[in-house]
């Protein structure tokens, strides 16, 4: 069988992911594609954990760790460095958590995606604070338990929509990826690569201890969002839309909750609920795809 | 090339003549001309650099300790509540052992707005681990930007001109800026031996447990310790090179002082003037201006006080609850060394102009006390 992806890896064994963590299969994927000509800066989040404590690194290209609400200011502070100092060349990327790009970091980040930075943006998204004990974030869907919105007052309000709100910079390329079509996700960031300009690629990493699921079924919960039309794949070049991945039957969200003990309070009514958001959001999204 | 500039403009030129690569800035009152020029500089291409026109302070400073991680030289501007928004990542930079470079123009901190100058802002900053350089005259500020390259590449350690808002930063003065071949030889280019190098890949900032954070601020002490001889070496070194040489501190008329005035920015320079006129009544009276407030220059402190039979400390500053922050300072150099009583003063905070009569009236306040009878001294206040 031939590999649909390269063999090298960029990531030394031995990182501190958690069993089943979507983030780490989401890095391992977007180096394979970025490439050594690459920088990446984190912000707080559970990378900064994954990545291994002092003096150990999985990454095998240079890492600089940053306050939380900086990555697009500090990536596009090294963008400018690179340029200056004769390596243009070099790629360089803020690699972010939902938190850190929905939420706290999220002035920089239109900051840096308004003035067309030359730099990619990351947001891996498990839609909480993970790294500080599951946390409700701007990420954090209707309906989900976390440990700031318990079950008896869980979280009653969408998640926020980063992708409309980036796409609405007009910027050069934005796209949804899943770490279930990793495949997808590598031939977007290889073709992102050869764009200049802001480049935003959102990735639905599951997170089986916040998520109250099993970690063997991350990839398979990562396959339901996007078959359910939870999280639907695309692109969006300078404000045009297409559809990466198509699910023209798509399953009932309740067999993505159902998996997920995030959810398991949850009423038929309710269910019933995020299954019309669902289908409302994808029937506006599919009208933005049949525009193009 | 001698000229007539505003202090804000000193800065400008200074960043340009110290060929920064990577500018990073958000606009407030008062430190907009230096960007505005510095804009100009670059657009003409006098000046070879990138400058991100960033959305805010905070994210001023993260492009700087970006492209500073990557090897470049950096500067940026700011004031007052900039530069209070830039606070986790002034902590962040120094930690970082990054040479970065910063002018901040003494704006008071709100509420109520004031846009006038006092030190509240930048001496707030004080434990970050940046270095302080407080200017008294446009050239000072131009030469002192020079040298900071130097000396923060040297240390690894980030430093932070200082500068009054309006009575230095909008006011102008005849400055004599240097020929690019001079600078140029005074301070070679930035070569960062521990850059964000994807030909030598290394990880920076991760997460360090207290087996061996201790030791980072261990060496980040020591490297702000060692800067004070260099500053002094430094100031020698330029001196030579340009025919004007700093110090640490500067002092005026002390040797034969009884009391000294310790002052800093343009407020010291009111107090020369106050100095002249009650010298020439036949009042035994100095000034120390304070240069660098950090690393402190505790030893010169000394030197130039303990023999003094009153010491006046004029802060522009307060810390609630206690008094000015210089005279905390000075008092805590002489502990132990001199019992010269230290009377603390408040003058002009919110750009209230500190005039020589001011001084004047301090100086006879203390003339005719034996020894400080309050904490805390406020000037010319409304209670």
């Amino acid at each position: 069988m031939k590999p649909t992806l390269p063999l090298e890896e960029y990531m030394s064994p031995g990182h501190l992911a958690c069993q089943g963590c979507g983030a780490g299969i989401a890095m391992r994927v977007t180096l394979k594609a970025l490439g050594r000509n690459s920088i990446f800066t984190f912000p707080a989040c559970c990378w900064t954990v994954i990545d291994g404590p002092f003096p150990y690194s999985t990454l095998e290209v240079p890492l600089l760790h940053m306050a939380f609400e900086a990555t697009a200011a500090t990536a596009s502070g090294i963008k400018a460095a690179m340029k200056m100092l004769g390596r243009d060349d070099v790629i360089v990327s803020g690699w972010a958590g939902d938190g850190g790009t929905f939420d706290i970091g999220i002035q920089a980040l239109s900051g840096a995606a308004e003035r067309n930075e030359d730099i990619f943006y990351f947001c891996y998204d498990n839609e909480a604070y993970m790294n500080t004990g599951i946390q409700r974030s701007g990420a954090t869907p209707y309906g989900a338990w976390t440990t700031t919105t318990p079950v008896r007052h869980f979280k009653r309000e969408p998640k926020k929509s980063i992708d409309d709100i980036v796409a609405a910079h007009r910027v050069p390329y934005l796209a949804t990826a899943s770490v279930a079509y990793v495949e997808d996700l590598y031939k977007k960031i290889v073709k992102a690569k050869e764009i200049r300009g802001f480049k935003f690629i959102h990735i639905l990493a599951p997170c089986p201890p916040g998520w109250k699921s099993k970690p063997e079924d991350s990839v398979k919960l990562a396959r339901l969002a996007v078959q359910t039309g939870v999280f639907p794949l695309y692109e969006v070049e300078i404000g045009i839309y297409s559809q990466s991945i198509k699910s023209p039957n798509r399953k009932p969200v309740a067999e993505y909750l159902k998996l997920q003990g995030r959810f398991k309070h949850l009423t038929v009514e309710q269910v019933a609920e995020i299954q019309k958001m669902v289908d409302d959001r994808y029937a506006e999204l599919e009208k933005r795809f049949q525009g193009n | 090339m001698k000229k007539v500039v505003m202090g804000n403009h000193a800065l400008s030129h200074g960043a340009q003549l110290a060929r920064v690569q990577v500018i990073a800035a958000y606009p407030i009152t008062p430190q907009t001309q230096v960007v505005e020029l510095l804009s100009e500089i670059v657009a003409n291409g006098k000046l070879k650099a990138e400058f991100i026109k960033v959305e805010s302070e905070h994210s001023a400073m993260a492009a700087c300790i970006g492209a500073a991680s990557a090897g470049a030289r950096t500067f940026t501007a700011t004031s007052s509540q900039g530069l209070a928004l830039m606070h986790e990542l002034l902590h962040w930079s120094a930690a970082a052992r990054l040479p970065i470079v910063m002018a901040n123009i003494n704006r008071a901190m709100a509420p109520p707005w004031s846009i006038w100058t006092d030190q509240n802002d930048s001496l707030s900053q004080r434990d970050t681990g940046w270095m302080q350089f407080y200017c008294q005259s446009n050239q000072e500020v131009l030469d002192t930007l020079i040298m900071a390259y130097k000396i923060s590449e040297k240390v690894l350690i980030p430093s932070m001109i200082v500068l009054d808002a309006f009575s230095l930063s909008h006011t102008y003065e005849i400055v004599d800026i240097p020929d690019q071949e001079l600078v140029d030889r005074y301070l070679p280019p930035f070569d960062y031996q521990y850059r964000l190098n994807v030909d030598d890949p290394h990880t920076f900032g991760g997460l360090t447990t207290p087996d061996w954070y201790m030791e980072f601020r261990y060496k980040m002490h020591h490297a702000v310790n060692d800067a004070l001889p260099l500053i002094r070496q430094e100031g020698i070194e330029f001196g030579k090179l340009f025919g004007r040489a700093y110090d640490t501190v500067d002092p005026y008329r002390v040797n034969d002082a009884e009391i000294v005035l310790v002052t800093s920015g343009t407020a010291a320079s009111t107090a020369r003037y106050a100095v002249d006129q009650l010298r020439r009544k036949g009042k035994k009276i100095g000034n120390l201006r304070m240069r660098v407030f950090r690393p402190f220059p505790f030893a010169d402190v000394r030197r130039y006080l303990k023999k003094a039979k009153k010491v006046i400390v004029i802060d522009r500053n307060i810390s609630y609850g206690y008094h000015g922050i210089f005279a905390q300072e000075v008092k805590s150099a002489l502990y132990g060394h001199s019992d010269v009583p230290v009377y603390a003063f408040i003058a002009g905070l919110g750009g209230r102009d500190i005039f020589p009569e001011t001084i004047g009236r301090i100086v006879t306040k203390v003339e005719k006390s034996k020894k400080p009878t309050r904490d805390i001294y406020w000037v010319e206040v409304k209670e």
